[in-house]
């Protein structure tokens, strides 16, 4: 079978995907198919059009690949593609719309407060952080509205440092929400064909608890997998997952990343299109479930066939 | 590239000293009928094997998401002023040609073989005449030849430098100097810089503190002229009493020099080697900066017990530095006209200076610093303290065009968030006014962003443009 690999793009998460990619393009090759790597520019169409892929496995991240925009594209061109179709996928990377359809569903998911930059350029919404902060207490997390990885992600520990924490956030996007804080235990639930792995929880050194980006770099995170978690509490945790999965209308893979506090899991994100390099989670989680690498690709190869064309938002 | 034939792959050897366009990763072609052999797959269990074999100096040597950002700095439709790189599309490709034709003609088999560990005579010859443009007077003994001035600094830690020693640099100092420090777990101390370079007086204490606690720094490491990356250069007289606390002290400098000759205006400050005689000055040369930076040539000039060892762990890493990249340095020094070069890429980058200066001006809003360097490739800036110049990045690449981020330049990857290292030497006039727009604009939106939410300073919506973004702000010095 000739399977497209798209990656790179220019999304901030560029570098990831590459190396999602190389796997993945590795795996197809031991499977016995023809990988094409694409990296995605604007001959993209062009490509696929020449190439004539038979199915297009996606290994981009963040905007632009994760959001639905290229699977758009390959519902036009009638090309099956792996991972979430177009609404799954725009929902996802909306952490806001995301959120509220969680909230409608009755997943359990932080409290939070959204806006815009024009809602502080011209709508005076400074004024109301006082209210916001009152209502999530400190130390409040604030992040855009679309990124996948940890890249603007803050924490406010006082008044003072929301502003900061707020303009770092619109760096990245020009909607940011800003997030009651759950303090507990890191917990990403891989869900493949609907069904949850093993958890795999991550626990950051004590010094970088507040640095985000210490939790993506090999030694300075441990990550446990399962997880040591009573039975019924796995349980509890993945039934969340799959149901997030569900209501966000994922399909074929995807991350689901929570919080376990002191009472109940808080589902903070779904990734639509989680990382698939050789440290990420979802690997990880497979592998303790007994899926090597390969496996894996082929499960989620297998997934985007089986998929209906139904999606498609233009008639054939 | 005109369609000319060039290698692929990234240059990332120094990831924040240069980053340059690229070919796209996916396009890697492959021998006729040679299969590509990657790796399958790499386990997360594998993972967790390879890490127990890791030496504890690695997990100093890390990647971040700043460097994923970096990476997409390479993308060709962005103005990059984060690279490092000096302009060798003024090099005449013609006498390129000649010079090659000639060892290609005349010294085939020599120029394909191993060469001496410590470098050819002749390419030593060069060197001394470079020093001597600068007013030094080495003995050619005292020199080794290295793998461009990156490998000096690697060779010179290795010698020198136990886990935990002291180590003393600027701050900011030159970031790609931060990694090899790191490696072998030195403890590194930085001592701020003004305009006139790193402060004396505050090394001083430095050192005192260190002495109260028994210890001794290993050495100095300083880039006295147009200093990376803050475009700053050291006083004379902040460079007679450095050479005379070494002295006294018995601490070594490690003097790294790659910009000298690339001076602008004013007068030529003596080095430090000149000054000390070569005692307790190690100085650091390359043709990277004057000449070219593919070729690999730096060298260092330090005293014979010094060099000896340094010798011994320059065999160790690569046994000789590139012959056939010695062989070019002899026949691009007998023509005689190289300091003819340096000129001429003084006049380019003078005015490349001058149009970046100009367009900061015009487009940085009032709140932001920067420095006015006198000679080599960078000038720094610094923004309002709430601004961080990593996020500014990712905000700044959507506008296509990408700088480096201060927190590059400090060991502690946490202080100089809010400065910027701007390039002048890789991009033309045009490409440096437009980027230093790009960069003003999105810098004025996060401070109205900022004045609005603090409700400090309310000064209705941003500016569209590079016009003055309003409001009570207090001015701040610019220097």
């Amino acid at each position: 079978m000739r399977v497209a690999v798209l990656k790179g793009g220019r999304s901030l998460e560029r570098e990831v995907s590459l190396r999602s990619a190389a796997r993945v393009e590795d795996a197809l090759n031991a499977l016995g198919h023809e990988a094409i790597g694409i990296d995605v520019g604007r001959d993209l169409v062009d490509r696929l059009r020449e190439e004539r892929p038979d199915v297009v496995f996606i290994a981009l991240h963040g905007p632009g690949g994760e959001d639905g925009t290229v699977q758009e594209l390959l519902e036009i061109l009638d090309l099956p593609y792996t991972g979430p179709g177009v609404a799954a996928c725009a929902l996802c990377m909306d952490k806001i719309a995301a959120k509220h359809e969680m909230r409608t569903a009755g997943i359990p998911t932080p409290d939070w407060a959204a806006f815009n930059a024009t809602a502080f350029r011209e709508l005076g919404a400074a004024d109301t952080l006082e209210e916001i902060e009152a209502r999530l207490g400190f130390p409040l997390v604030v992040k855009p509205a679309s990124q996948g990885s940890s890249l603007g992600v803050e924490f406010a520990a006082s008044r003072q440092e929301v502003p900061q924490a707020l303009v770092a956030a619109f760096s990245y996007d020009e909607r940011v929400l800003l997030e009651r804080y759950v303090k507990g235990r890191e917990l990403a639930v891989s869900v493949l064909d609907g069904e949850a792995l093993p958890i795999v929880e991550a626990i950051p050194r004590q010094e970088d608890f507040f640095n985000f980006e210490a939790r993506y770099e090999i030694g300075r995170t441990d990550y446990v997998c399962p997880a040591e978690l009573a039975a019924e509490e796995t349980a509890r945790v993945q039934e969340i997952a799959t149901r997030t999965y569900e209501t966000l209308g994922c399909s074929g893979f995807a991350r689901v990343d929570l919080m376990l506090g002191a009472d109940e899991p808080q589902v903070l994100e779904v990734n639509a299109i989680p990382g698939l390099t050789d440290t990420s989670l979802f690997p990880m989680a497979a592998e303790a479930a007994g899926i090597d690498f390969t496996q894996l690709v082929e499960r989620i190869l297998a997934s985007a066939r089986q998929r209906p064309a139904s999606e498609a938002t233009l008639p054939a | 590239m005109n369609g000319r034939r060039k290698l692929r792959g990234r240059i990332s050897a120094t990831l924040f000293a240069m980053t340059e366009p690229s070919e796209q990763e996916g396009q890697r072609r492959q021998p006729e009928g040679a299969p590509r052999r990657r790796r399958a797959h790499t386990t997360s269990r594998d993972l967790e094997r390879y890490a127990g074999l890791f030496a504890k100096r690695t997990q100093a040597m890390r990647s971040s998401a700043m460097r994923d950002l970096m990476a997409i700095t390479a993308r060709p439709e962005v103005i990059s002023l984060a690279g490092g790189l000096p302009d060798t599309s003024t090099f005449p490709a013609e006498s390129f040609a000649a010079q090659m034709t000639r060892i290609a003609h005349e010294s085939s088999a020599e120029a394909l073989q191993y060469g001496p560990t410590e470098g050819f005579e002749e390419t030593k010859a060069c060197l001394v005449e470079v020093m001597a443009a600068e007013g030094m007077a080495p003995d050619p003994d005292d020199l080794i030849v290295t793998t461009g001035g990156q490998q000096a600094i690697d060779l010179i830690t290795k010698t020198l430098v136990d886990p935990g020693d002291p180590v003393i640099c600027e701050a900011p100092t030159y970031p790609g100097a931060v990694p090899t420090f790191c490696s072998y777990e030195a403890d590194v101390h930085q001592v701020n810089t003004d305009d006139d370079g790193m402060r004396i007086d505050e090394l001083e204490e430095l050192i005192a503190a260190l002495a109260r606690a028994g210890r001794r720094p290993k050495f100095i490491y300083s880039v006295p002229s147009f200093q990376n990356p803050a475009g700053v250069t050291l006083s004379e007289q902040r460079r007679r009493r450095l050479v005379e606390l070494a002295r006294e002290h018995e601490v070594l400098i490690v003097e790294d020099n790659p910009y000298g000759l690339l001076r602008f205006d004013g007068e030529p400050q003596p080095t430090l080697y000149s000054l000390d005689g070569g005692d307790y000055v190690l100085y650091l040369g390359t043709l990277s900066k004057i000449l070219s930076p593919g070729i690999r040539i730096g060298w260092v000039a330090a005293p014979p017990p010094v060099l000896e060892k340094i010798g011994l762990g320059k065999q160790a890493a690569d046994l000789c530095t590139s012959t056939l990249s010695q062989y070019f340095v002899r026949e691009y020094f007998g023509e005689g006209r190289w300091l003819d070069y340096v000129a001429d890429l003084v006049t380019i980058y003078r005015d490349r200076r001058d149009a970046m200066l100009d367009a900061l001006e015009r487009h940085f809003p009032e709140q932001s610093i920067w420095t006015r360097p006198g000679g080599g490739l960078f000038l720094w800036a610094t923004l309002p303290d709430y601004i961080d110049t990593t996020d500014l990045l990712a905000k700044a690449l959507r506008e296509n065009v990408a700088f480096v981020p201060g927190r590059s330049a400090y060991v502690d990857g946490l202080r100089g968030a809010s400065s910027m290292r701007l390039n002048f030497s890789a991009s033309d006039e045009d490409e440096l006014r437009e980027g230093i727009r790009r960069i003003g604009h999105v810098i004025s939106e996060q401070i109205a962003l900022y004045e609005t939410i603090t409700g400090e300073h309310r000064i209705g919506p941003p500016p569209d443009d590079e016009d003055d973004p309003g409001g009570e702000v207090v001015p701040m010095p610019r220097r």
